[in-house]
């Protein structure tokens, strides 16, 4: 069933259980996100930064949690929206070694095309940067992991558990602390990593490399 | 990565492997396996981690995942004498953070960490509940109040020192002198 939404001030007709976020994308309205996957059923909606306001709600939501089932009115471009995803755009890079000419991801990473939209700076400003020790980690047979590029956005660990739900990934730690990473051994859930490279592939940030030999 | 065990725990992970079965291997038992064996071993050793992955037939990473999320777990062995440092709000008012790191430089080891010959580890505790003594860290079951970095040295020098003495006296014994 087609149902039509209002967004900004453009009509749209979309297929009844698509997610809003999916919709606007499709639709060419970009809202910023990161840890949004097509594929996957749930979204985490762990980066907060697809924010929209939706008519006859009286706070911004995540619009990649709305599924669609009747006609709404969207904004995608309020002084509330905008707040909240400089906010959290903010927050990410507080947590971010800016070090964009090192990093494999420069000119394709979604945190300088997000930061560009959103004209937010690079730089820390009015937040207190926290890198974490080491700012590598090699856990992983084949792979280093960047804790300092990466943005928790968790997609490395879906796309490998959509392999055969097992993943050779994981979060670890908790808070501040928590990063991607792998227990580490050459067992039967890493042995496929020498020749997959869909978690690399994904990592929005360049945050996964693979090992040079 | 590969932690070596004595005989005593790799019988203790042997026998934990066999009762396994007994607990089940849905999902929901991984938490508390995993609390089984740490109560039984201390800690939670590498193989430990692959055998409770093997059994409820997850990957290892993803049981390591969960297990890291819980400060209950840990993945060193616990030293002879485990040093705990207070952090709690009137240790940590008065300093507390330079006994840990004091501490963290002598053991050349961090929080959480246990040293190469297992003599010491060092961890991080709340409060005591001796909070008019702070700071305050315990070596063991020994309560040490109004620690200073200059205390650090000392104390780890004791602890040496008694295990010295002890194992001379095992020797005194054994040769009948």
């Amino acid at each position: 069933m087609m149902i039509s939404l209002t967004i900004d001030d453009r009509q749209i007709q979309v297929a009844g259980g698509t997610s809003l976020l999916k919709a606007c994308l499709d639709s060419g309205i970009y809202i910023p996100h990161i840890c949004f996957m097509e594929e996957s059923d749930r979204s985490p909606a762990s980066c907060r930064l697809c924010w929209v306001e939706i008519e006859g709600h009286s706070w911004p939501v995540t619009a990649c949690t709305v599924t669609i089932d009747h006609p709404i009115a969207v904004k995608t471009d309020t002084p509330a929206v905008r707040h909240l995803q400089r906010s959290a755009l903010q927050l990410l890079l507080s947590v971010h070694r800016v070090e964009c000419k090192k990093c494999p991801a420069n000119r394709q990473c979604v945190l300088q095309n997000i930061a560009r939209f959103l004209e937010v700076g690079l730089k820390p400003g009015r937040l207190q940067r926290r890198l974490k020790e080491p700012d590598v980690d090699g856990s992983h047979p084949y792979l280093d992991h960047y804790p300092n590029r990466c943005v928790l956005c968790g997609k490395c660990i879906r796309v490998c558990r959509n392999h055969d739900n097992r993943t050779a990934l994981t979060f670890a730690g908790r808070g501040f602390h928590t990063v991607i990473r792998s227990f580490g051994r050459f067992d039967s859930d890493t042995v496929a990593c020498d020749s997959c490279r869909a978690c690399v592939e994904i990592c929005p940030v360049g945050a996964l490399v693979i090992r040079e030999a | 990565m590969d932690m070596v065990l004595d005989p005593q725990e790799e019988s203790a992970l042997k026998q934990i492997e066999t009762e396994l079965a007994d607990w089940g291997n849905e999902r929901s038992r991984l938490i508390p396996i995993l609390q089984m064996i740490q109560e039984r071993m201390d800690f939670l050793p590498p193989r430990a981690i692959e055998v409770v992955a093997q059994h409820l037939g997850i990957s290892a990473s993803e049981v390591f995942g969960v297990a890291t999320f819980y400060n209950q777990f840990r993945f060193t062995p616990p030293g002879k004498n485990p040093v705990k440092v207070c952090l709690g709000t009137a240790c940590h008012v008065r300093g507390a953070d330079i006994i840990l790191e004091n501490f963290e430089r002598k053991l050349e080891i961090k929080e959480g960490e246990t040293t190469t010959d297992r003599e010491f580890s060092i961890d991080r505790v709340a409060c005591v509940g001796c909070c008019a003594l702070a700071p305050v860290a315990l070596i063991g079951e020994i309560v040490h109040g109004k620690m200073a970095p200059s205390k650090v040295e000392g104390l780890i020098m004791r602890c040496q020192i008694e295990k010295e003495m002890a194992e001379r006296a095992s020797r005194k014994k054994e040769t009948g002198e």
